[in-house]
């Protein structure tokens, strides 16, 4: 994938694809599997999002664009309810997976987030063998026997499209990698304990453009399985990678919508300003 | 350029000052280690590791003041340093944005700061008075309580440089609290903690007041904790005042030993600083 494509070429190529498929999918004809309805946030007493409703359809890539601190990294925080290590912050609303509302508060935080994986904006390896940062999380909620585990920690580094390059030195510290490499091995050690949702905050922010598409195919791959959400400054990557699309503005969403059709004739005068970089 | 000129002349006038402060402070320091290696070294024999404690007037070694000291500074880092991590852990991390953290660390400062003979004071009414006589054990605790801070301190602050978004990883994988500080923070922080730990035994090794008033002294070698024991410190404090030519010379080689002990924990501190992983 080169990145040098403008946005509306790669957005029409999407069109096409889709097109020969089984007819552009639209908004209503999905089903999906995280519903967010009416969401209020807050730091302390800043109202950070303004009653957002969105849905995340399954097997299928949701982007969040807007320009900085409009609220989409917060947005993403809160289905995985990371903002609850954090005192004063709280959300209101709800926010429905598979039928049942994560935000209520008997929620078990633990088992939510073993569903729901997030891979952050800056690659985040433990201190450990790159074995052992996949093979952690699994160990933590199934016993396996040592082949099992050897073979799942090898199915989620090729999942990630990382194991031709470090199969022969898994002992490695997960720190010894490239910053590419490192946040690939922080995507094989959420799919290994197999999600439903994954979250990425701007996983490639810090990567170079090899490393970048790399992890595009990846997010690509993975959609067979898994339902994903993902923030990005980066519009083309959204144009690439995704089927919806939703714009936030000021801890609002502007608009949502299929990715074409938002990069290509976009309903709201907001976001055709942003994304044809006349954002003022 | 006058203007230039001046600020050069400035430059080397202050640099010279900084040269002659630090010459002046590591002078005395250089005196006082060429001082002690110059009186001790001449009393290194093996019969300082082999022999007892003399009487006056006769030849001896230090053993007995050897081995209490490694027994009561072990003692005393076995007692403190579980303490001192699991209050600096609640601190760093469960209880971070609790007003109890802020007590405890404000307590905690005075604590690590405060004359060590006070601490001895407090232990010589609460141990060895209840118990009617001098302890090794009391010595021990008297040395923990002297720890505590020191390992309190450095747990948190080596907590606290974990970034975290290693925590944010962790947790997103639906790890339990517990697992993510004992697994991942700790395992971050691995260097500084067991710094800290090297740091307070170094603190203790060459502490005397506390252990006059609890542990004593003791002329024979002995592993009873609950009678007293001899120390280094006590014994080069003992040995030092007395008029006699024999102990004098055991002073000065217990002081070399202690200040090489010392010299090499913290070397071990830094090096392990310095060989941090994700540095």
């Amino acid at each position: 994938m080169s990145g040098m494509n403008g946005v509306t070429n790669l957005a029409q190529g999407r069109v096409a694809e889709e097109a020969g498929t089984a007819g552009a999918p639209t908004v209503s004809n999905l089903n999906p599997k995280v519903a967010i309805r009416d969401l209020k946030f807050y730091y302390g007493d800043s109202l950070a999002l303004k009653s957002i409703s969105v849905p995340l359809y399954a097997h299928q890539v949701t982007a969040f664009i807007g320009p900085s601190g409009c609220g989409k990294s917060t947005l993403l925080r809160v289905l995985n309810r990371m903002y609850d290590l954090y005192p004063n912050q709280r959300a209101e609303g709800e926010v429905i997976l598979d039928g049942v509302n994560i935000l209520r508060p008997e929620q078990d935080l633990n088992l939510l987030r073993a569903r729901v994986g997030m891979v952050f904006q800056k690659p985040t390896p433990f201190p450990m063998s790159i074995r052992d940062n996949v093979a952690f999380g699994i160990k933590l909620y199934q016993k396996l026997p040592k082949a099992e585990l050897r073979d799942r920690v090898e199915a989620a580094l090729v999942q990630a499209a990382l194991w031709d390059e470090v199969k022969d030195q898994l002992n490695a510290s997960g720190l010894s990698l490239s910053g590419g490499q490192q946040q690939r091995l922080c995507i094989a050690r959420t799919v290994a304990i197999q999600p439903e949702v994954i979250l990425l905050d701007e996983p490639c922010s810090a990567l170079d453009p090899i490393s970048t598409a790399k992890i595009e195919e990846t997010i690509d791959e993975l959609t067979e399985n898994y339902t994903i959400a993902i923030v990005t400054h980066n519009m083309q990557q959204a144009a690439r990678v995704s089927e919806h699309t939703a714009f936030m503005y000021l801890g609002e969403l502007i608009e949502f919508g299929v990715t074409a059709q938002i990069f290509t004739s976009p309903e709201k005068k907001q976001t055709q300003n942003y994304i044809t970089g006349r954002f003022g | 350029m006058a203007i230039y000129d001046t600020r050069l002349r400035r430059d080397k006038f202050y640099l010279g000052l900084c040269y002659v402060a630090v010459a002046i402070g590591l002078g005395w320091l250089a005196i006082i280690l060429a001082t002690l290696l110059f009186e001790g070294i001449r009393g290194l024999s093996p019969a300082v590791f082999t022999q007892m404690t003399p009487p006056p007037g006769s030849e001896g070694g230090l053993l007995n003041a050897i081995a209490g000291s490694l027994i009561m500074t072990f003692l005393g880092v076995a007692m403190g340093t579980p303490l001192g991590m699991l209050a600096g852990t609640y601190m760093a991390e469960y209880g971070r944005y609790s007003k109890l953290t802020i007590v405890v660390r404000f307590i905690n400062d005075i604590l690590l700061s405060a004359p060590s003979i006070v601490i001895g004071l407090f232990v010589y009414e609460v141990m060895v008075v209840r118990m009617g006589h001098f302890s090794a054990l009391a010595g021990a605790v008297s040395l923990a309580v002297i720890v505590v801070p020191v390992v309190v301190r450095t747990t948190e602050d080596m907590l606290l440089l974990v970034p975290d978004p290693l925590r944010e990883a962790a947790s997103a994988l639906g790890l339990p609290r517990a697992i993510v500080i004992a697994r991942v923070a700790y395992r971050a922080a691995r260097a500084g903690l067991i710094t800290g730990v090297l740091l307070a035994i170094a603190r203790i090794s060459g502490e005397t007041a506390p252990l006059l008033f609890t542990a004593l002294n003791n002329q024979f070698f002995s592993t009873n904790l609950n009678a007293p024991m001899a120390s280094l410190p006590a014994v080069i404090f003992q040995f030092a005042l007395s008029p006699y030519k024999e102990w004098q010379q055991l002073a000065w080689t217990g002081a070399l030993l202690i200040t090489l002990a010392v010299l090499a924990l913290s070397i071990a501190a830094r090096v392990l600083q310095m060989g941090r992983p994700g540095k």
